[in-house]
């Protein structure tokens, strides 16, 4: 079976080292979809990029989410899945934030519909968004304690 | 849960309405926190998570392939939609190749249950601007759709129909007979709902200039499926990302500039219209036999007569049913058009026969999320027709 293959010649992952090359971090394909891999400090920065260049105009975010991998560190990866509807392209924006203190910079500037993804995210995994306008829990009720989906929480929850 | 919209003390000119969780016009357990001043709606708060279950978390205890079973029931008005988008990523994640026959079948049967969905929110959304008659003509038709269901899968709903590498049965005979009648019968039920609402002046009175978003804010803020073609943006993920051999198949992908809530009914008729000649096509190029399951030992059940005369068919069906399959590491994003917009399935496999994430991306989730920028500034009763045009399943919001 294929594995993932880094590919930092894809064409969307060279025009952002051509714009700035410090802020790919790592770029690979798998199954024809590309991953992109930056550093937590330039997201934002790379999220203006990719949702203003007119080239690229990833303007919709369908999807944020979050995988935890815990025991490794960094222990989260924020994913975020953009697409571009004048270009009918598609991507994978991924950061890594470490398990102690699990901060990413917030995208709600730049995709307003992150809002609620980020605070499902912030529910369930306990990742806090620097600058999200109101960080509440989404789902579960306010006084819950803990965060489901982080992989040590058990299936059947605390008793 | 929780809204930050609090009962102003003392003396405020603002009221606070709560509408639901209990409410008959938020399909489902949504409430929606309401800041009035008089009958103007000042802010509006949807507050969600009263139907939250935990699939995503249930799916990493389950095998690919138990899990199949919780897609039904996320949005359990067109569960062939989730079943095919959660296969259609596993089977991406495997390099799965799936045959002609099963991709036909689960066109046809998907394009049925967008219809059976719009007619769910076709009766519902007139029933809540106050046309009774039209809700029991939809569910008159919304009938056939599932007695077809019960005939392939055995379950009117439920149907967890679509397995990884094809279909869980093969289809019964008669079957296309079934779909036939349905197909022949259909475009006149179709005027006759028409009929009843396009025209009737009430009706334009509650919807035509109510609840209106610019495609701009509509992207902004992800909106997708038909109310985001009501604004004027034709993404279609058939059209743009053909999936389950979409591209054999010719159709029209309606849309409209208006944007308002009479504009998303049109589009939604519009869409039934086109889903019949795609159901159409579907069963002229559906072969009468060949195989419903791809060829890959040891990821699919191999046929049951084999497993009495080959002893590897044996090993496998054993092996596949105690510990499951394992895919390589990797992660696979695949978004179909479900009946509510773009429906996404993010699989990451860390090797294990257990799925390491499983998310999906629920249509309703995002378009919910828009609430307030339809119905701020507008009447109380404008909110109702808001929801219904957003066709919110609050199953998938919560999940």
């Amino acid at each position: 079976m294929a594995e993932a293959v880094e590919t930092p010649e894809h064409p969307i992952a060279a025009r952002l080292s051509a714009w700035d090359a410090g802020v790919v971090a790592g770029a690979e394909t798998f199954r024809e979809e590309l991953t992109v891999t930056v550093p937590r400090s330039e997201l934002l920065r790379v999220a203006g990029f990719l949702c203003h260049e007119p080239e690229l105009q990833f303007t919709f975010l369908s999807d944020l989410t979050a995988t935890d991998h815990t025991p490794i560190e960094p222990r989260f990866a924020v994913v975020y899945h953009l697409l571009s509807i004048p270009h009918r392209r598609t991507m994978r924006l991924r950061t890594w934030t470490e398990g102690a203190n699990p901060l990413v910079p917030s995208v709600t500037s730049v995709w307003p519909t992150a809002n609620w993804h980020e605070r499902e995210v912030f529910d369930l995994f306990g990742i806090r968004f620097e600058g999200h306008p109101d960080l509440r829990r989404l789902l579960l009720p306010l006084d819950w304690e803990g965060h489901p989906l982080r992989r040590d929480y058990p299936t059947g929850g605390y008793r | 849960m929780g809204a930050t919209i609090e009962t102003p003390a003392g003396t405020a000119q603002a009221m606070v309405l709560n509408m639901g969780p209990q409410h008959p016009s938020t399909h489902g357990v949504l409430r929606v926190a309401l800041e009035l001043d008089g009958e103007t709606v000042i802010r509006a708060e949807p507050d969600i998570g009263y139907l939250h279950t935990g699939i995503e978390k249930t799916c990493e205890a389950k095998t690919y392939m138990q899990a199949i079973t919780l897609t039904d029931r996320m949005d359990y008005l067109c569960p062939l939609s989730n079943n095919l988008g959660y296969c259609l990523a596993v089977e991406k994640l495997l390099g799965l190749e799936i045959p002609k026959r099963a991709q036909y079948v689960r066109v046809l049967l998907t394009e049925l249950t967008r219809i059976a969905s719009h007619l769910v929110w076709l009766g519902t959304h007139a029933i809540d601007l106050g046309a009774m008659s039209v809700f029991l003509y939809c569910f008159r038709e919304r009938e056939e759709v599932m007695k077809i269901f019960e005939m392939m899968a055995g379950q009117r709903m439920m149907t967890s129909y679509f397995r990884i590498g094809g279909l869980a049965l093969e289809p019964p005979s008669g079957w296309l007979e079934r779909v036939t009648e349905f197909v022949e019968s259909f475009p006149s039920h179709l005027e006759e709902y028409e009929t009843l609402l396009t025209e009737n002046r009430i009706w334009k009175m509650r919807t035509i200039g109510v609840g209106v978003i610019s495609p701009q804010d509509a992207v902004a803020w992800g909106i997708s499926g038909p109310a985001l073609r009501a604004a004027g943006v034709d993404y279609d993920v058939r059209k743009y990302f053909p999936y389950s051999g979409y591209d054999e198949f010719e159709f029209d992908v309606p849309t409209r500039k208006e944007s308002d809530c009479y504009a998303r009914y049109l589009v939604r008729l519009e869409e039934m219209r086109q889903s019949l000649r795609i159901v159409k096509q579907a069963m002229a190029k559906v072969p009468a036999d060949g195989p419903i399951r791809a060829e890959a030992p040891g990821i699919i059940p191999p046929q049951r007569e084999k497993m009495k005369t080959e002893m590897e068919a044996l090993i496998y069906h054993f092996k596949i049913f105690t510990e499951g399959f394992s895919p390589a590491p990797g992660q696979v994003y695949q978004r179909i058009e479900s009946p509510r917009g773009e429906l996404g399935c993010y699989v990451v496999s860390d090797g294990s026969p257990k799925p390491f994430r499983v998310k999906f991306r629920a249509p309703s989730f995002v378009n919910l999320q828009a609430l307030p920028l339809l119905c701020e500034g507008r009447l109380v009763a404008d909110v109702v027709a808001c929801i219904g045009t957003l066709d919110i399943v609050l199953g998938e919001i919560d999940r």
